[in-house]
């Protein structure tokens, strides 16, 4: 059984061909670029973070991205955190799906977002801000905060250009808390983002300009239903930039910084995924050889 | 114990909802990949959507050797999972060596290949650079036209 399991495991993921990743260097915002249909692009990321009357953090987050169809991605999230003095838990996990709402390209192009989330108050990956987010919701120790757990919805619209090279994207987001007391929160996030150069080379290279793409996002909370505005809310501005290797890997760094005093004064982020080409279709085969 | 079933529980959730979409993708895919005969399966009618403005657009880069090249290789690592390594189609998409689409202009592949076919499953490409996608075009109206796809499905 467990060599039918690691035979499974090493098919659908080490004899998927490599083809290289063109992601975008956003670790907040999203462009309206879908997983090309089949693929499977498996992501870590991690999130340091300073913290004022507390620990500073570590956060990391597993993503599973799948292009179930050339107009549909799914995405599954594991969250978890290690507070420096304090320890390392598990905080719930996601599953997002976005959806592209037009056929061809547009002066706009739309992508609907839609995320469930399972998750507890010790999460600390800050992947958007929302609400009232604010630095000093995080003081908690992990040993309370964990035993808070929260079913929200998240919705998005995804709007994206790319334009003489450079993509612009905005996404204004609201999210709710399942339970009914609770109102819709709302948050936002922007990002520009260019290649080094827009020409590439003839040779397949790693360190050529065309891998690199760098840009910046601005991402914060915009309260909710009940106080909706700038009050008590925190922003973020934060450089991005992405290496997008020749064997399927992508490597991203993003320093961000907070803009007011409800933010944490530093977010350094990174991240590093590969992608897996016709993953899709090795599992169709597994299962039609069944 | 209790400890233990709560685990299993958070822990089944996410199995269930990627065995959901799985299941769901991989019904869809079988139901795709049924027809065996390459003609039934692509046709190149989105060639014919192409707005007139866009078919007439010239190549900045044709003639251009390098481009070639550079095109092969964008070819290589964007197209050639779903085209075939030699563009002679796949079981996901169609043969770019066909009278089709050696005969239409640049600007309507330029113009595809920017747009995609989203329905059918080809992704748009204008994250690509303009420059690249042109290298790409370049390297696909290079090519030689082999067999025509009613000679391929039989």
């Amino acid at each position: 059984m467990k060599i039918l399991i690691f035979t499974t495991i090493f098919l659908l993921f080490f004899g998927a061909r490599i083809s290289l990743a063109q992601e975008s260097p956003y670790i907040v915002t999203y462009d309206h670029y879908l997983e090309e249909p089949g693929n499977l692009e498996v992501e870590y990321f991690s999130t340091f973070g300073t913290q004022r009357d507390g620990n500073a953090f570590l956060a990391h987050w597993m993503e599973f991205e799948y292009g179930a169809k050339a107009w549909w991605t799914t995405e599954f999230y594991l969250d978890g955190q290690s507070t420096f003095g304090d320890s390392t838990v598990f905080t719930g996990f996601r599953w997002e799906n976005r959806f592209r709402l037009l056929q061809h390209e547009h002066f706009v192009n739309p992508v609907f977002y839609m995320e469930y989330e399972q998750i507890s108050d010790a999460d600390k990956i800050i992947k958007e801000i929302e609400g009232h987010d604010i630095e000093s919701d995080q003081t908690e120790p992990n040993a309370l905060a964990r035993q808070s757990l929260k079913h929200e919805l998240e919705l998005k619209l995804i709007l994206s250009k790319t334009f003489n090279g450079w993509n612009f994207a905005v996404n204004p987001l609201a999210t709710k808390n399942l339970l009914p007391s609770e109102p819709w929160e709302f948050g936002y996030a922007i990002g520009a983002s260019r290649p080094l150069t827009l020409n590439a080379s003839a040779n397949s290279c790693n360190f050529c300009r065309e891998n690199f793409i760098a840009g910046v996002e601005l991402y914060g909370g915009l309260g909710d239903t009940q106080s909706f505005g700038l009050h008590e809310t925190s922003h973020y501005l934060a450089p991005v930039g992405a290496w997008n290797l020749p064997s399927g890997w992508t490597v991203r760094l993003s320093p961000g910084f907070g803009l007011n005093d409800n933010s944490h004064q530093l977010l350094l982020r990174w991240g590093l995924s590969y992608e897996f080409t016709g993953f899709g279709e090795r599992v169709r085969r597994i299962w039609e050889s069944r | 114990m209790t400890k233990q079933i709560g685990w299993i529980r958070v822990a089944s959730l996410p199995m269930v909802a990627c065995a959901c979409v799985f299941t769901i993708h991989l019904a869809i895919a079988q139901d795709n990949a049924a027809p065996a005969s390459a003609t039934n399966r692509f046709d190149y009618a989105e060639l014919a959507k192409a707005p007139a403005k866009a078919r007439g657009r010239k190549n900045p880069q044709e003639g251009n050797a390098e481009a070639v090249l550079v095109g092969k290789k964008l070819f290589a690592q964007h197209c050639a999972e779903c085209h075939g390594p030699a563009a002679e189609g796949g079981k996901k998409a169609p043969s770019l060596r066909v009278d089709e689409v050696q005969q239409a202009t640049p600007g309507t592949l330029f113009w595809v290949l920017t747009n995609g076919v989203v329905r059918r499953g080809m992704p748009v490409w204008s994250k690509l650079p303009e420059p690249q996608r042109w290298a790409i075009v370049t390297y696909i109206k290079s090519m030689k036209v082999s067999l025509s796809p009613d000679a391929t499905a039989k």
